[in-house]
């Protein structure tokens, strides 16, 4: 084994944060040294495309690492974005990129395989790619270059990366990332030749897609064709979906960090998918179906989790814990097994995130969190029903507001209320509806403190593929700022409520990634030969960079980022599926312009948006009733709306229509 | 261990570290006292086998050489050490920098310019100067630095006694930290020898 330590340390005394390169963390199941260097062991270098803090606690990549280090003809290792100032000292010293595990450089290593959990990451993902030392186009790649694969949210369009990268994973990753191992290994043993015919091997791994197996054509701005270019080839690359998460009790040893990471807590992941079919979300629609953990497994995980790493915190998380259909039953028995873990019985808290708005779950969350009130987090996401409705987030004002009684009643003095604003068909009114909640939050919270604030957190909405919002043109950033600063103007004279936003022009950026083609990788190339790394972070990011790289390629941001799409146009992600129709996508999307709803189908008929009945699996729910307190969505009135469709907003305002808070 | 706990919705462990190692420099042993809850006594945790549980709990390259008991209400270890003996090196250095380092000496006064929590300042350090000698290969600097008030860093002697190096590049070792016992000092504990022996070969 040949380490690169002696080379880096001399560089940690000149950088910020240098326990971000060490490693060394307390239960990190790092592979053993002989295994490396076989030619009947891959070596996979899983990559977060962020820095440490906040790659270190990501459940998938620390899933990932330890299923692979468990099988014996593999082995994974761990790297993270160096920040701006290590990637200097790196690049001025000539240290690749290395694993924080034994310190090897990214060479040794027969896959680098990226986390994307977002768009904005693009950047670094090229960086690190360079700064591994390989080509970063992949049709300069030899032999015995590093294979680059992506997988996480993200990958769901990788049509922007298609030039950088070997191959994509759709879906979770704990059965296909052996499949893709088992291909890897024959050919790595077979002497690792013809990368090219191995890629087109690696592309019938189902939820494998491997961009350079594709020939996409176009007329002029549109997309004529994406065709496989061998016969054998699928022509439409399916996610891949784990049918029970309880044979996957993962991560077994999580890793605890030796410096401060973002969430610096035992995690312990209590169901997957969603199906409240909020449409905005990409998370809700590409991880369907259902899936919880058996309580029991639950309640272990976090037994031996806690006793592992110490910590005397843990976050249950899911896109909505407290619909999982235990979740009383196991809040109880976590509690009570506490007292039999030395430290934690006084001082465990247990963290719910992603709250569900009623009195139900304000209760729960109070019983759990061992008498902090720091503050509660709710997110209606519109500030009116009739938008509500559109989203189909389906809270109806009794439900926020029994909730935030409830949160008031039992000592919060502080919420935080999450609002998208650019919806489609958003009307100013609607925009406004977001004070007036906010105000009436404080109001409630009057009658019992008079410390009583709301804070408002608005973020700026990008539509997002295999979504029914994926035809929407997505709001300039003129018309986000102008609504941002209409909420601004209203919150000034509501007292107790404050309003927090998203800077508008970040999401510009996050709209040409993410519903990007193939042209968009010469942008992103651009931004980051032009130095532009860290795009999620405010000290780094320039729009203007963004902008001025679209101009050189010769493409417009308002066709990529602002203009509505139409339903047959070929979109850049049309032969890459989660399994959801695309006319149950199309027909979701009506439905959300007549401001109708649907219900969760984890309790009600299925209405066949074709991932279950496509893939051969199914909810796996302990509980088909659903939960207690039940709102959104379950038991609603959800009768059509307005009997004429509304119209669209022009996604362009004239500047005669902007209003007195535009361009300020 | 049944540690102490603070008071409040955020309650805290009442383990207090020594004196906090600047990042980026070495040291052979760093001091932690750990309060106990109220009713039990030390002899409860049988100090004889602490070092050995604590060091299987701890990541690795973390080990718990010695555990001794403290008296109620002595003086926490921030209050209690009055100086630091540090060695400072570097593969840029000859032992004539490490002689012509030990004349800062015969400096009346110091100014070092430096920036603590954004506000810069200029302050003479010759006070926090204690002795400055060549180790017996005379490939290492040793120094002994007062800690009391605004201490002067290792980095920051670095920078004063080696100007034509980058202060980044120079290793730092703190090999002892002193309690001064009435004009006499002493270590917080004394380390077998065998201990420190070991540390200075890793080190080396």
């Amino acid at each position: 084994m040949s380490t690169l330590w002696a080379r880096i340390e001399p560089l940690l005394a000149r950088v910020q944060k240098p326990a971000r390169y060490i490693g060394c963390e307390d239960g990190a199941a790092t592979p053993e040294a002989d295994l490396f260097g076989r030619p009947d062991v891959v070596e996979w270098l899983l990559a977060y495309p962020d820095t440490y803090e906040i790659g270190l606690p990501n459940q998938g990549l620390q899933i990932l690492f330890e299923i692979l280090n468990e099988r014996p003809d593999a082995v994974a290792e761990r790297t993270y974005s160096p920040w701006s100032d290590m990637n200097d000292e790196m690049r001025g010293a000539g240290v690749p990129l290395f694993s924080v595990d034994h310190h090897r450089s990214a060479a040794e290593f027969d896959v680098l395989a990226f986390n994307l959990s977002s768009e904005l990451v693009y950047t670094n993902v090229l960086n690190m790619i360079d700064l591994a030392g390989a080509p970063v186009r992949a049709a300069d790649r030899d032999d015995d270059d590093l294979l680059v694969i992506v997988g996480g949210h993200a990958a769901f369009n990788p049509e922007p990366l298609a030039d950088f990268i070997d191959a994509a994973v759709l879906g979770e990753g704990e059965e296909v990332v052996s499949d893709i191992t088992e291909a890897v290994r024959n050919w790595k043993s077979a002497g690792r030749t013809d990368r090219a015919g191995f890629l087109r091997e690696l592309s019938k791994v189902s939820g494998v897609y491997v961009p350079s197996m594709y020939a996409v054509t176009y007329e002029g701005e549109h997309i004529a064709s994406i065709e496989p270019r061998f016969a054998d080839v699928p022509a439409t690359v399916d996610k891949r979906t784990v049918a029970d998460l309880g044979e996957w009790p993962y991560p077994k040893s999580p890793i605890v960090p030796l410096t401060e990471v973002v969430h610096d807590r035992l995690s312990v992941e209590v169901f997957r998918g969603c199906t409240r079919g909020c449409r905005f979300c990409q998370a809700g629609m590409i991880t369907r179906p259902v899936r919880e953990r058996p309580a029991e497994q639950v309640r272990t995980m976090i037994r031996e989790g806690l006793r592992s790493t110490g910590y005397d915190e843990v976050s249950l998380t899911s896109l909505s814990t407290a619909d999982f259909s235990d979740i009383e039953p196991v809040v109880r028995g976590v509690l009570d097994d506490a007292q039999d873990i030395p430290g934690s019985c006084d001082t465990l808290t247990i963290n719910l995130p992603s709250l569900r708005v009623d009195a139900f779950t304000v209760g729960l969350a109070g019983e759990v969190n061992n008498g902090r009130r720091s503050g509660l987090t709710f997110a209606p996401e519109a500030g009116s029903w009739r938008l509500r409705k559109v989203i189909n987030k389906l809270i109806v004002e009794e439900d926020l507001y029994g909730a935030v009684e409830s949160a008031f009643s039992q000592g919060w003095t502080r919420m935080k209320l999450y609002f998208l604003t650019g919806l489609p068909t958003e009307t100013d009114e609607d925009t406004l509806g977001i004070v007036e909640l906010a105000k009436n939050c404080v109001e409630i919270g009057k009658r019992h403190t008079n410390r009583a604030s709301v804070t408002v957190s608005l973020g700026g909405f990008v539509p997002k593929p295999h979504t029914p919002f994926q035809w929407f043109g997505q709001n300039t950033e003129e018309e986000l700022r102008r609504k941002i600063d209409l909420v601004r103007d209203a919150a000034k004279k509501a007292k107790g409520v404050n309003v927090k936003w998203h800077h508008p022009d970040a999401s510009v950026a996050e709209g040409i990634a993410t519903r990007g083609d193939r042209r968009v990788g010469a942008v992103i190339e651009r931004v980051w030969r032009e130095g532009g790394l860290f795009q999620e972070w405010g000290e780094h990011f320039d729009l203007t960079r963004w902008t001025t790289a679209m101009e050189a390629e010769g493409l417009s941001t308002e066709w990529y980022v602002y203009r509505h799409r139409e339903e047959h146009e070929i979109l850049p992600w049309s032969h890459l599926t989660a399994g959801l129709h695309q006319d149950f996508l199309w027909g979701d999307w009506l439905d959300a312009l007549a401001e109708s709803g649907v219900e969760d189908c984890r309790w009600t008929p299925c209405y066949d948006c074709g991932v279950c009945t496509g893939y051969g699996i199914e909810h796996v729910v302990a509980s088909p009733i659903a939960p207690a307190g039940g709102s959104q969505g379950t038991g609603q009135d959800l009768d059509r709306g307005g009997e004429v469709p509304v119209a669209l907003m022009p996604t362009r305002r004239e500047p005669a229509m902007s209003g007195d808070g535009a361009g300020s | 261990m049944p540690v102490a706990f603070t008071e409040g919705f955020t309650p805290r462990a009442k383990i207090s570290f020594g004196l906090a190692l600047p990042t980026g420099a070495e040291s052979i042993a760093e001091y932690v006292d750990i309060e106990l809850q109220r009713d039990i006594a030390v002899d409860d945790v049988d100090l004889d086998t602490l070092p050995a549980r604590l060091s299987d709990a701890l990541p690795n390259g973390f080990d718990v050489l010695v555990a001794i008991e403290r008296e109620t209400g002595a003086a926490s270890l921030q209050e209690a050490v009055t100086s630091c003996t540090w060695q400072l090196w570097s593969t840029q250095l000859a032992a004539e920098d490490h002689r012509d380092a030990c004349r800062l000496l015969e400096s009346t006064e110091l100014v070092l310019e430096r920036e603590r929590k954004g506000k810069r300042s200029a302050d003479d350090v010759r006070p926090m100067l204690l002795d400055l000698r060549p180790d017996p290969t005379g490939d290492r600097l040793i120094a002994d630095l007062v800690t009391v008030g605004r201490a002067l860093r290792p980095g920051e002697l670095a920078e004063l006694a080696y100007p034509r190096i980058d202060a980044r590049d120079v290793r730092a070792l703190r090999t002892h930290q002193w309690i001064d016992d009435d004009g006499t000092r002493r270590e917080v504990i004394p380390l077998p020898a065998d201990v420190d022996a070991s540390a200075l070969a890793v080190l080396a």
